[in-house]
């Protein structure tokens, strides 16, 4: 079977999802059940105090024990500020050391702050945190983080939650040949044929939250992912055909044809 | 004898010293999964029955909510 290994642990699924941005809970869940996924992001926040109480919490949704959870440092914008959100998370996750690392660098676009966050990466792996790594999608930036110890990079499509797809697909290839570790797309996928393409570049998979939340019909959107990623694969793993782009070749034999005279 | 401390960010008095069981008992909390940090460190659960709250103390109480 072809499966994604993370961090010596394999997973069926390629396609990895937020759970932000939904109408409710249970849109949540059907989306999140429609995409197959298997692991799911969440962000760490204050909880509101004497408000609420008996609301249903996205971990009674989500169990831990039908999910892997990945914790975010979304909204972070500086290592520190990333190591404190993780470790609260290990706390709150029983331990649980798979972690999605991102520090941005500035609240218009999102783009990651690579310094801090290979600093925090440095501090992270050195307190035994497995660290799948937001990144921009430099190939240096990306080989340094698989050489401090990231156990997956997840480079950039285009900004998080703009949707314009697959911006430099040429950046992705150098990564996806000059990195060991599972390369992730995270952020900036619109639409299925996005994660189609992600994945016959040779994508390891595709982390999104918004194309699907953000969908007219999300959970439909779900479903369109998943076969996507699963094409988008199965593509890749098939080897396309050669471009050949100043020579067609007809696929219907060229003898017998009935006009030919005898 | 009364305290005041900063939780998630606003001031808040509390009757006594206060352990992290009773304090989340305080505010309703009690067998939400959550994690607590104290003034930069982590509070461990295993910590919350011994562990006291002391005056000046900045906590914050975290939890997952969605996010991508």
């Amino acid at each position: 079977m072809d499966k994604l290994v993370v961090a010596g642990k394999s997973y069926s699924s390629r396609l990895l999802v937020g759970t932000g941005k939904y109408r409710d809970f249970d849109e949540t869940r059907r989306a999140i059940e429609a995409s197959g996924a298997e692991i799911v992001t969440v962000a760490i926040r204050r909880t509101n105090i004497g408000q609420n109480a008996n609301e249903p919490s996205l971990l009674e949704v989500l169990p831990p024990s039908k999910y892997t959870i990945l914790p975010n440092t979304a909204g972070c914008y500086t290592a520190q500020d990333a190591v404190r959100t993780l470790r609260l998370a290990r706390e709150l996750l029983d331990g649980h050391a798979l972690v999605k690392l991102e520090v941005l660098g500035d609240a218009e676009s999102l783009y990651p702050n690579m310094p801090e966050t290979l600093a925090a990466a440095t501090t992270l792996v050195a307190e035994g945190f497995q660290v799948m790594a937001y990144c921009s999608d430099d190939p240096i930036m990306a080989r340094q983080l698989e050489e401090l110890g990231c156990v997956a990079v997840m480079p950039l499509a285009s900004l998080i939650g703009s949707g314009m797809g697959i911006l430099n697909p040429w950046n992705l290839q150098i990564i996806i040949d000059r990195v060991r570790v599972p390369v992730l797309v995270d952020a900036g996928i619109g639409t299925a044929s996005d994660a189609a393409i992600a994945m016959e570049l040779g994508c390891d998979g595709v982390l999104m939250n918004t194309a699907i939340a953000k969908a007219k019909e999300p959970v439909r959107m779900a479903r369109a992912m998943k076969l996507a990623v699963e094409a988008g694969r199965e593509a890749f793993l098939a080897g396309r055909m050669a471009k050949k782009p100043y020579e067609a070749s007809a696929s219907s034999p060229t003898s017998g044809l009935i006009q030919k005279s005898a | 004898m009364a305290i005041r401390i900063t939780l998630n960010g606003a001031a808040r008095d509390l009757p006594a010293s206060l352990n992290f069981e009773q304090l989340l008992e305080e505010l309703a909390l009690n067998g939400k999964r959550l994690a607590i940090e104290r003034n930069g460190e982590i509070v461990p659960r295993s910590a919350f029955g011994d562990s006291r709250v002391a005056d000046g103390d900045r906590i914050e109480v975290v939890i997952a909510v969605g996010g991508g």
